[in-house]
Parts: structure tokens; C-alpha cells; sequence
């Protein structure tokens, strides 16, 4: 494998003082008001920037380098459990990207931009129509964007009923770690209630946080054990026999797309991460997009405005305007939440159809089954049911050849081609390996990595220097203790 | 090979507490995280400790231990006010791992309950505990 040097140096390094790339045409309008009338003298810098100066070819070399070093899903398999990362279908950035979509501002009047309201309303009915709920927001950014809009609302639903009292958000042992965070950030008590032996939560002790303090309980389903939750059913009898709610992390959506539906579950609030299950490319950050949506009796409390459809009898074509209510939380996300993910998301359903998403999550269902009957004798699932889209293995087995640990096979892996499965979570399984194929990877490529990993794991028996891997790639084992110890993260322009 | 000395208690959740008789009167205990815990956590990169004088309730989470793998709450053993902490930690958070019982303690309390410790495990308990799990 031929990869580009990793010793890429920094614009600074290659800064040269008084090179220029473009340079801006000289004004030639009169200043209507200097930058110091406009800003207080504290506001004010004393000298420029420390900027650096490079040539275009210099800057487009120095990027394109570095873009080389990266590893995405258009260059490999990306196994990483829980991220869903799957091929995003280029026809969805091209319609993304299409002038009118593209070229809106965010600041025009409703009534010239009535084609992107239209394109976020009829979004918002298929989000409906695919989750069970009465009504989404699509103003949320991310998955945890959507969690924290959504523990808002459950706050606002209790207070509206006179339940201020209902203070404590329940989350399973297995949750994703937005979901304390999240319950917390919006002034809850986190309660964590432990899995049983199959991997699902504990009924009765779920049953005994069931009281007049619950406002929530937040499941993923599949967990994040990568298992159906067997007993939805008695947990949803539970939380709403004692007044609480039930909140669905869609994080694993991309498991049940098209079959099942969280709000046919028992579910009342439920955020979906459209970067996951409904194509935008993702990973390092974003953007992305985590509406949020909810059954009838919570649609008031949404965060607003939202786009409504208006059907005049005797016009031809329906309106579609910005509405709020009085009970809502209030606006959660500028403008209209990340407009071209939504776009995306739109393109990738209607692509798709109901048909097509019920054979998206079939087949990364059948993906991940299918894989871990590849890899079990290497890596046994941590609880030995059948997964649904993910299974989280129990990297200790790999000890039985001597000292390969979940991390080396991890490191190993990236020799290989292959980004790293999800390790170290969840944090109820011991050296966790979470792997995650999606319906996109073909048979061959499933193959070629449970080979890679028997390969890893037969090579590395007796040898003692798994701690060393990976050994071809730009960068080698990276010192994470140190790094995390003694962060440094400011380049110093004196040395 | 895991030790676990039995001139302390422990819990189920991996803090020990070793309690001091006779400091002005009151009882002081110090606690800290076990070798079982700075062993499966792996290597400990940052220690979030309460604040001097703030009060710690036995089973409530008082702190929060971060390792590369993961980031995990730190339980009270035992009700009581924070008397010292170990600072050192900000520092030199590998203490933990070098000398789980000695220098990588964590927080001294002044314990509200003592008794509360006799509902602690002694270090066979705890070993069994561990060696089963």
C-alpha cells in the first residue's frame, strides 16, 4: 500500500514573508465607515495577524497532500460500530448542490423560497410517516443536538401537566454517552439501570425506578449491544403506567428503517441522525442533522417555527409558511437546522422509497449477521444472540494467542486497508469491539476483512510486539496516555 | 497478580476506603480506586476530585476517572466531608495505575457514619467478587 508522507509541514512552516496567492482588486467604492468606528478600542488588534503567506499552488499542493492522509468511506471499509458508515449515493450531493437548493438565503421571505420550504415539509412527513410520530423538528444539528431538544421538551411536557417534581432520566448501562449528558444538560438527575444476561435492560429494576419522580426513559433500540430490545413492550407499559416518557436514540435507526417504527414501540419523543441512516457524509464533526420528533399529545412543544402546509380552495398550488406555538422551546438552530443534510436526507428516501429503506436495513442486517459468522471464532460476540445491524464482540478471546489485545487488532487493522472497528465501547463489555458493516460493503469485502483479522490474529501468535502495530502506515502508534496527559494544543509561532 | 490488602474495605463498584482512628476526635478514611480497577481501566489519563469541604454520600458518585478507554464515575464508599484530596493526580494521574493503595490515592473524608463501613466488603469478599466476574 503506497501512502503519501506523513511529515506534511504546517502553511507556517512554508511561509514566505510577502508571498501572495489571489490578490482582492483595489476598492472602488468610498468606505462608508471605518472598522473603529464600528468596534470598541478594547476589540481593536495593535498588529496583523501572524497570517501565513504562501503561493495558491503552494496552499492547493499542502491540501490535497493532506487530504491523501485521510481515510474515508470513499477510499475503504469503515466498520466503526454505532457511526453507521455507509456509502452516501452521489445523487443525493447533487441534488444538494443544485443552484436553487443551494444558492438560498437563509434571510429570504418565505414567499420567494417557497420550493426549499417545501422540500423541508415533505421531509418532515416522510420522518413522520418512517418513525411513528406526529411531528419532527428539523432544526437539530446532531444526534445530541436532537437528545438535548428532546429532554427539553420532555422538561416543558411535565411542567405544562403540573409534574415539575418529575426530575430523574433513566438510562440503560449500554446507553450512548449523549444520553446522560444530554438528560443532564437539560437539568435532569441521570439514574443508570444495569442490562440483564441477554444484553436487554433489566425489567425489574427498571420497574423500580418507575415512580412519581421519572420524566424519562431513553432506550436505543437495537442497543448498543447491537440486540433487539426483547421486551419493549412490559418497558413501555412500565414508564408510561407511572406518567413518564419514552425517548428513542436513533442513533441504530439504520436497523429497523422501513420495518419498524419507534412510535409503534411505545416511543413519544425520538431523534433520527440523518448523516447516519439517510446519507450525508460524516465523521470529524459534521455537519449533520438530528431532528427531532414526537407523538401527538408533545407536538406543541416542538422547537419552532416549523414549515405548515397551507391548501387554499380554489389555488392551484399549496402554500407552505413558518408557524409557532406558544407552548414550544423556542428555536434550538438558526435559520432552518443544516439545510443541505436535510436535503440529502429528502433525496435519499424518495431515491429509495418505502420498499427500498425496508431493503436498507435488511440487508445491513443481514451485513453484520453474516460477518460475525465470518469472525466468531476470533472474536465471540460479547452476548451470543443474533445482532440486528451491529454486534460488539469480546476482544479478551484474543488473548487465547498471546498478548494481541482489542486496541492492537485495532492498530493492525489500519495496516490492512481497513478503518478500525468502534473499540473500548460499550463500556459493559470487556475489551469491546463494536463492528458495524452497513448494507453498502459487497460480500467480498466482508470477506476480506474477516480474512485480515484471522490473518492479524494468526501472525500475532507469539509475537511479542503487538503494542508496535500499525508498521505502514504514515503515522505509526500514536502515544494516546501522553497525548492525553499532557495535551498540547497551541503552535507556538517562536520555535 | 491483582492485590487487594485486607487492612482496608471495598466496594462492589472498585473504591477502597482505609479508615484512621484518632485525628482530633473524628474518624478520617482515605479512599481510592483498586489494582482490579486501574487494571481494566487501563492507562489513567485525567482525575476530577469534589472540592475541599464539599459532602460525599455513601453510593453517590463524588468524581469521575478518565483512562484511554473510557471516562467512569467514582463512588463514595462512605458519607463524609472532603478533608484533603490528593493533588498530585493533576499532575501525575499515573499514580493510579503505579500505586493503586498508596500514592495514587484520591480524596480523606471525615466520615458522618462510620458504621457505614461495616457494610463494606473485606478484601476476600472483594477478590471473590472479582475473581468471578
Amino acid at each position: 500500500m503506497s501512502l503519501p508522507d506523513a511529515k506534511e509541514p504546517l502553511l507556517h512552516e512554508i511561509s514566505v514573508p510577502g508571498r501572495r496567492a489571489y490578490r482582492l482588486p483595489p476598492m472602488d467604492v468610498p468606505i462608508a465607515e471605518a472598522v473603529s468606528d464600528l468596534l470598541p478600542g478594547v476589540a481593536l488588534r495593535q498588529e496583523a495577524p501572524q497570517l501565513p503567506e504562501c503561493s495558491e499552488l503552494q496552499v492547493v499542493r499542502h491540501f490535497t497532500r493532506l487530504s491523501r492522509l485521510n481515510f474515508a468511506i470513499d477510499t475503504g471499509f469503515y466498520p466503526l460500530g454505532s457511526c453507521t458508515m455507509k456509502y452516501n449515493p452521489k445523487v443525493d450531493d447533487e441534488i444538494a448542490n443544485l443552484p436553487g437548493l443551494r444558492d438560498v438565503h437563509p434571510y429570504a421571505p418565505a414567499d420567494c423560497v417557497q420550493g426549499a420550504l417545501a422540500v423541508l415539509w415533505q421531509l418532515e412527513r416522510a420522518l413522520c410517516t418512517l418513525a411513528g410520530m406526529d411531528a419532527f423538528s428539523l432544526q437539530p444539528a446532531a444526534g445530541a443536538h436532537g437528545e438535548l431538544a428532546g429532554m427539553f421538551i420532555c422538561a416543558a411536557y411535565h411542567k405544562s401537566r403540573g409534574e415539575p417534581h418529575r426530575t430523574r432520566v433513566v438510562v440503560p448501562d449500554s446507553a450512548h454517552g449523549t444520553n446522560p449528558a444530554s438528560a443532564a444538560m437539560a437539568g435532569f438527575d441521570v439514574v443508570e439501570v444495569p442490562s440483564d444476561h441477554r444484553g436487554n435492560v433489566d425489567l425489574h429494576q427498571l420497574r423500580s425506578v418507575c415512580d412519581e419522580r421519572l420524566a424519562a426513559v431513553m432506550l436505543t433500540n437495537p442497543n448498543t449491544l447491537g440486540l433487539w430490545e426483547e421486551q419493549m413492550e412490559e418497558v413501555s407499559r412500565a414508564v408510561h403506567g407511572c406518567g413518564g416518557l419514552l425517548y428513542y436514540d436513533g442513533a441504530n435507526a439504520n436497523a429497523i428503517v422501513g420495518r419498524v417504527r419507534p412510535g409503534d414501540m411505545g416511543f413519544d419523543i425520538c431523534h433520527l441522525n440523518l448523516h447516519k441512516t439517510f446519507s450525508t457524509p460524516h465523521g470529524m464533526g459534521g455537519p449533520g442533522a438530528g431532528p427531532v420528533g414526537v407523538a401527538r399529545h408533545l407536538t406543541p412543544f416542538l422547537p419552532s417555527p416549523r414549515v405548515q402546509r397551507v391548501d387554499s380552495p380554489g389555488e392551484a398550488t399549496a402554500r407552505y409558511v413558518l408557524t409557532s406555538t406558544p407552548e414550544s422551546i423556542g428555536r434550538v438552530r438558526a435559520f432552518y437546522g443544516n439545510f443541505a443534510v436535510l436535503v440529502r436526507a429528502l433525496a435519499y428516501i424518495r431515491t429509495h422509497g418505502g420498499d427500498g429503506l425496508a431493503e436498507v436495513s435488511g440487508h445491513a442486517v443481514l451485513a453484520a449477521n453474516y460477518l460475525l459468522a465470518l469472525l466468531r471464532e476470533d472474536l465471540p460476540p460479547a452476548i451470543d444472540r443474533q445482532p440486528m445491524h451491529e454486534f460488539v464482540a469480546d476482544g479478551t478471546a484474543l488473548a487465547r494467542h498471546g498478548s494481541l489485545r482489542a486496541i492492537d487488532l485495532c492498530k493492525a487493522l489500519l495496516d490492512r486497508g481497513f478503518h478500525a472497528p468502534t473499540m473500548y465501547f460499550p463500556l459493559i463489555v470487556k475489551e469491546a469491539l463494536m463492528i458495524e458493516p452497513t448494507e453498502t460493503e459487497p460480500r467480498e469485502v466482508l470477506e476480506a476483512f474477516a480474512a485480515a483479522v484471522r490473518e492479524i490474529v494468526v501472525t500475532s501468535t507469539g509475537a511479542d510486539a503487538p503494542g508496535s502495530f500499525p508498521t505502514e502506515t504514515p503515522i505509526r502508534r500514536m502515544d494516546e496516555v501522553n497525548a492525553a496527559r499532557h495535551p498540547v494544543l497551541r503552535w507556538n509561532t517562536t520555535t | 497478580m491483582e492485590e487487594y490488602p485486607d487492612d482496608r474495605r471495598y466496594t462492589e463498584e472498585h473504591e477502597w476506603i482505609q479508615s484512621e482512628n484518632g485525628q482530633q476526635g473524628g474518624v478520617q478514611a482515605v479512599v481510592g480506586i483498586t489494582d482490579h480497577a486501574q487494571c481494566a481501566l487501563g492507562d489513567i489519563v485525567f482525575v476530577e476530585l469534589p472540592a475541599i469541604g464539599s459532602d460525599l454520600h455513601q453510593g453517590e458518585a463524588f468524581g469521575t476517572v478518565e483512562s484511554v478507554k473510557s471516562v467512569s464515575d467514582l463512588y463514595a464508599p462512605a458519607s463524609g466531608r472532603v478533608v484533603a484530596i490528593n493533588a498530585a493526580l493533576n499532575e501525575h494521574p499515573e499514580y493510579v495505575n503505579e500505586d493503586p493503595y498508596g500514592r495514587g490515592w484520591m480524596v480523606r473524608i471525615e466520615l458522618t457514619a462510620p458504621a457505614e463501613l461495616d457494610r463494606l466488603l473485606d478484601a476476600g469478599a472483594y477478590e471473590r467478587l472479582v475473581s468471578g466476574s
